[in-house]
Parts: structure tokens; C-alpha cells; sequence
């Protein structure tokens, strides 16, 4: 490589004087660095638990492009921009106008972003998963110590605390705005709080899903597409039967209907459980309802759970 | 520092590690064998990625199957694969894959600037890594292999890949590891001759199975075989060495001179002065490589020998 004696000549005792670093000798550039030689660690190592938060921290950040390339940054900054553009406009408008209340919800807004939110998810779930089966990047974590269910576990976390996030932002827009309008806070948090509540709740629902999606492909195109279609698939014949039923007059179907995509589960969840009208309007009908609801809730969380901790255990490791 | 007692790993039909049995001491050990040996398969075990089917194994003392994690803390693995995400920065990744091994922050900082320092990575380890040439990505997963300074790293097929130059480049590397920073080297490769150079002992293995254990001083001496090629013919030279009391094996246009160590400079020098004698052009004078097909042939093969490989 270099070679620290030639080039020591020229400037004799130039960083001798120095002195500082290692068993320097006062050979200048890359001699010096190497003259530093191995040095060992005898720090701490932290355990698993340190290792998980790691992957969660590193995940998160990933999932809005933080510390990757520019080109991973524009698409998660493009739509946490968009899904703050609406509230930024309707803060705006009631300022201008003196009302004295939103536009919206809080609790409606998630519902009524669905699609970008879909969207977020749709780009960043494969970003988050099937970017480590990709690159096989997999069997060096799985080489670390660290096992493959805490693995599971860092990424749903990350992808449910990105989603909520992306939520949370614009409604944070809409608080403070309403603040601003001269809303009272007693008014305003209470609401503000319900409608972070809902964002948690479909974060949760929606990252299971997404992920579990995106971990069964290491294509992140095919992850896109297929978590996209999924969500607009189920919410497209959750409208149908929703109108047909509504048209009918069937209201027991109706409600129930809410059960086929994860929005309305969530909106219909919400609605009764926060006491909230419900947005997309399939509310879970009578305590019977709210009880389906709830358990096909629960039955779906756990259940992409298990797929998930089912799909790595069998991930390759070469 | 490793050890492997009847240990088997079958997938489905094929049997990628069959009954091994080894021991082997801190150093640097070169795992050989041709591909679909066991190698990569014999890694995996030893680090708790894949459950072996029967037998035991040990790595720094630890079991394989009850203290994986802990072996893992200790153990630095560069998989044969591609592994880096094209999309960040080999210090962001290094970085990451230090904390990923438990190290504090600062700490990962601190040494995967001087990990990326030491494989050789400068300037360029602020770029994305999906623009690096294959020598670079090699010098980045040999880096996140070293990062939490393990006792012992497991480095599969680090040359693969690699031109001579590179080549030369890892294996002096290699060499670094296992004496100035003092970390053991268990490293695979499907060329006996290069891991010669670096290895303290070599264990060749075969469809799964020990084939020979010894150390590369021991083998070398007992296939060394000096090739003499010339740009003319041989013949008369090969008489001119006869004649001075040297054995010489004609090959077509090469001449093979066992060397057994005893007057090797007396060999060297009489073809030297032989080829000045004929007025002939030297082409080549260097030491035979082995072929893995000679070494399985071998004397040196334990009783039973090498069956027909699968896979």
C-alpha cells in the first residue's frame, strides 16, 4: 500500500511536534493513519434488546429516506407534503374567513387521506422489507445477535410509528391551526387527541398488513403493485357492497360491510368505540357489530403476525 | 476455537456436511473445497443460521445451537452472497451493522471509521455503494465483518470475484487480520494455491467430509513442484538438468522438477544457468498450483477416500 518511510523525508518532525495520535512515526498522509495500527474494543456490548431498537431506529428513519440516498428521500417526502397540503389549505381558509370551526374531523382526516396514505405505505412497506431480502442483507442480521421475531417486531414497529407519522403531522397542522383561529383548547384537544388515537389504530392495522405483503416478495415493483391493489381492491368492493346495501336499505349489511377493507374496520372500530360519526360510513351495527369488529380486528393483527414470523423463519440465509 | 463432532447437515436428499469430525486452533485456517463442498454450509452452522441434522458443534467453547447469540457477538461473518443496499453509504451501513452488534453509537462511529481504514476503503465510503466495483463491495462486507472487533471472523469466498490484483489485496488483508489484529480467521476458498499463502493450517473437505487437516507447511512441502516453461524446446534442458543430477518430468512443452526442499537453490540456479547455456527465453518458473482433484487423490486421505460428490 504506501510506504510511510519514503515519504517521511521531506518534512522532518512536522507532526512529531504533534504527537497526539498513536505510535505516529512522522510520516505524513495515509502513513500516519496506518502507523495508528488495529486498536481492539473493550466497551460495553449492549444485548439484544439495544440490537432490536437499532434496526427500529435505522428502519424508521429509512422509511422516510433519512440517511439514504436522494433518490429514496423524494417519494416519502413528496406524500408526507402531500398529505399535509389539505389541512395547511383548510387552516388557511377558516382563518380567512373567520370561521370558528375545521372543515374536518380530526378523526376523519386519516380516512379521508386513504389513498395517500395507501400510497405511503404501498412505496415504503417494500422499501422496509423487501429491500433486506433484495440485497440479502437478511442473513447478516440473522448472523448478529439478534433473532428472527425481534426482527419481525423492529420493522412492524417501524412501519406503524412511520404511518402514524404521516398521519400525525397534518393533524398536528390542523391543531395548532385551530389554535391559531382562536379555537379553545378544550374544544380542540379533545378531538385532537381522539384523532391520533384513530391514526395509532389504523397505523397498526395498516403496517401488518403492508408488511406482511412486501415480506413475500424481495421485488420491491411486485411489493409496490401488490400492496396498492390489495388496499384499493378491498376498499373498492367495500364501497360497492356499502352503496348496493344503502340502496337497498339493507343497514345490517351496511355496517358489517365495513369489515372488508382495513379503513372501514378502523373508521367503523373508531366510530363506536370514540363515540365519533363514522366517515366512510359503515358503522358496526348494535353491540354484536362492535364485537365482530373488534375480534376480526385482533384476528387480523395476529394473524399477520404469525404470517410474518412464519414467512422468516423459512427466509434463506444464503 | 472450533470444533465439530460427528456433525451432519442433510437438506431434503442431498447431504451438504456429512459426519465431520475437526478440531481446529486459533490462527488462520483455510476451509477448502470445491464448490458445493459444504463450506458455505459448515459457516452457517457454526453461526446458528442453520440447525445441523445430527452432532455437535463448538465455536470459542460455546454450542452452536444453545449459545448462538453469544457466538454471534463474538463473531464477525462475511457471507459469499452480495449483501450491501445499494442505497446508502458504506460508512452509514458499517455503522449500522456495528450497533447492529451491539456497539453504542459513538463507538460504532469511532470504529467503523477506522475498520473502513484499515480494508482500505477512503474517499469513496461517502457514496452509495451500488456504484462500487466488486473490490470495493468485498473491502465494505469484509469491513461490517470486523466492526465489533470479534475473536474470530468467518469469511466465506473473499476472493471470489476479485482480479489478481485484488486478489493479492485480500489475502494480504487476511493476513493482517490473523497477525496484527490478532483476530482468528476461518476463511473458505475453492483454490487451495491462494489460501496457501495466508493460512496457517488448511482443512480440505469434500462432499461434506474431512479430507485432510494439516498444516500448509506440511503441504506444501509434499507436492511442491517447480513448472519450467521455455520458448523453445524443452528437451535439451530438461537432459541439461538430468545430467546435473536433477529429476525432471517432461509435460508436452512444460518441464515439472519436484522440489523436495533439500537443494533448491542448486535446482534454481542450474536452470537459470541451463537456459543462458541452450540461449533459450525463461516464460515461466514457478511453483505448481495445486488442483483440488490431486489434493483428493492424495496420500493423505483419510481410510474410506472421497466418494462420488453430490450436488
Amino acid at each position: 500500500m504506501s510506504s510511510p518511510v519514503d515519504g517521511a523525508a521531506p518534512e522532518p518532525g512536522v507532526r512529531g511536534g504533534s504527537g497526539g495520535s498513536g505510535g505516529g512515526s512522522g510520516a505524513p498522509g495515509r502513513g500516519v493513519i496506518h502507523d495508528i495500527g488495529y486498536r481492539h474494543y473493550d466497551g460495553p456490548r449492549l444485548g439484544e434488546r439495544y440490537v432490536q431498537r437499532s434496526l427500529f431506529a435505522e428502519s424508521l428513519k429509512g422509511a422516510y429516506g433519512l440517511g439514504r440516498s436522494m433518490r429514496s428521500k423524494v417519494m416519502p417526502m413528496l406524500i408526507l407534503a402531500l398529505i399535509c397540503l389539505p389541512a395547511l389549505v383548510m387552516v388557511i381558509i377558516t382563518s380567512v374567513t373567520g370561521g370558528s370551526e375545521l372543515p374536518v374531523t380530526y378523526a376523519s382526516y386519516p380516512f379521508r387521506m386513504q389513498i395517500i396514505v395507501a400510497i405511503y405505505l404501498a412505496a415504503q412497506a417494500p422499501a422496509l422489507v423487501s429491500r433486506d431480502l433484495r440485497f440479502r442483507v437478511v442473513p447478516l442480521y440473522f448472523a448478529r445477535p439478534l433473532g428472527r421475531a425481534k426482527y419481525v417486531q423492529a420493522k412492524l414497529a417501524a412501519m406503524t410509528v412511520a404511518l402514524f407519522v404521516l398521519m400525525a403531522v397534518p393533524l398536528t397542522i390542523l391543531f395548532v391551526g385551530a389554535l391559531l383561529v382562536k379555537i379553545s383548547v378544550t374544544d380542540a384537544l379533545p378531538d385532537y387527541l381522539k384523532g391520533l388515537a384513530v391514526a395509532a389504530a389504523y397505523a397498526v392495522v395498516l403496517a401488518m398488513v403492508g408488511v406482511l405483503i412486501a415480506a413475500l416478495t424481495p421485488r420491491r415493483g411486485l411489493g409496490v403493485a401488490a400492496v396498492i391493489t390489495v388496499l384499493l381492491v378491498l376498499s373498492g368492493v367495500q364501497a360497492t357492497v356499502l352503496g348496493i346495501a344503502n340502496e337497498f336499505g339493507e343497514e345490517t349489511l351496511a355496517g358489517y360491510s365495513g369489515l372488508m377493507s382495513p379503513a372501514t374496520l378502523v373508521d367503523g372500530l373508531a366510530s363506536r368505540i370514540l363515540d365519533i360519526d363514522s366517515t366512510l360510513g359503515a358503522e358496526p351495527p348494535g353491540t354484536l357489530g362492535l364485537a365482530v369488529f373488534a375480534l376480526v380486528t385482533v384476528v387480523l393483527v395476529a394473524g399477520c403476525y404469525a404470517a410474518l414470523l412464519a414467512r422468516y423463519r423459512r427466509v434463506p440465509v444464503s | 476455537m472450533i470444533s465439530a463432532e460427528h456433525l451432519t447437515k442433510r437438506f431434503g436428499a442431498v447431504t451438504a456436511v456429512e459426519d465431520l469430525t475437526v478440531e481446529i486452533e486459533p490462527g488462520i485456517v483455510g476451509l477448502v473445497g470445491s464448490n458445493g463442498a459444504g463450506k458455505s454450509t459448515l459457516l452457517k452452522v457454526m453461526l446458528g443460521l442453520l440447525k445441523a441434522t445430527s452432532g455437535e458443534a463448538k465455536v470459542l467453547d460455546l454450542d452452536v445451537v444453545t449459545d448462538a447469540m453469544a457466538i454471534r457477538e463474538r463473531v464477525g461473518y462475511m457471507p459469499e452472497h452480495d449483501c450491501l443496499p445499494a442505497d446508502v453509504s458504506a460508512t452509514e451501513f458499517v455503522v449500522h451493522m456495528g450497533r447492529m452488534s451491539g456497539l453504542p453509537t459513538t463507538a460504532a462511529r469511532e470504529r467503523s471509521a477506522d475498520t473502513l481504514r484499515h480494508v482500505g476503503l477512503y474517499e469513496e465510503r461517502y457514496r452509495p455503494m451500488g456504484g462500487y466495483s466488486t473490490g470495493m463491495k468485498q473491502r465494505v462486507k469484509l469491513a461490517q465483518a470486523l466492526v465489533h472487533d470479534p475473536d474470530l471472523v468467518l469469511l466465506d469466498e473473499p476472493t471470489n470475484g476479485l482480479d489478481p490484483v485484488g486478489r493479492d489485496e485480500m489475502l494480504e488483508l487476511i493476513r493482517r487480520i490473523g497477525t496484527e489484529f490478532g483476530i482468528s480467521v476461518l476463511v473458505t476458498s475453492h483454490l487451495l494455491g491462494e489460501l496457501e499463502r495466508v493460512c496457517d493450517t488448511v482443512v480440505v473437505i469434500d462432499g461434506g467430509r474431512l479430507l485432510r487437516h494439516s498444516s500448509t507447511a506440511d503441504m506444501t512441502r509434499s507436492t511442491g513442484v517447480l513448472v519450467v516453461e521455455v520458448d523453445g524446446d524443452p528437451g535439451p534442458l530438461g537432459q541439461l538438468l538430468g545430467r546435473g543430477g536433477v529429476e525432471v518430468h517432461p509435460d508436452g512443452r512444460l518441464l515439472e522438477v519436484p522440489l523436495d526442499g533439500r537443494d533448491e537453490e542448486r535446482v534454481l540456479d542450474l536452470i537459470r544457468d541451463g537456459t543462458v547455456e541452450l540461449d533459450l527465453g525463461l516464460v515461466r518458473l514457478e511453483r505448481a498450483r495445486h488442483h483440488m482433484a490431486e489434493m483428493f487423490t492424495g496420500p493423505a486421505a483419510p481410510a474410506g477416500g472421497p466418494d462420488e460428490q453430490p450436488g
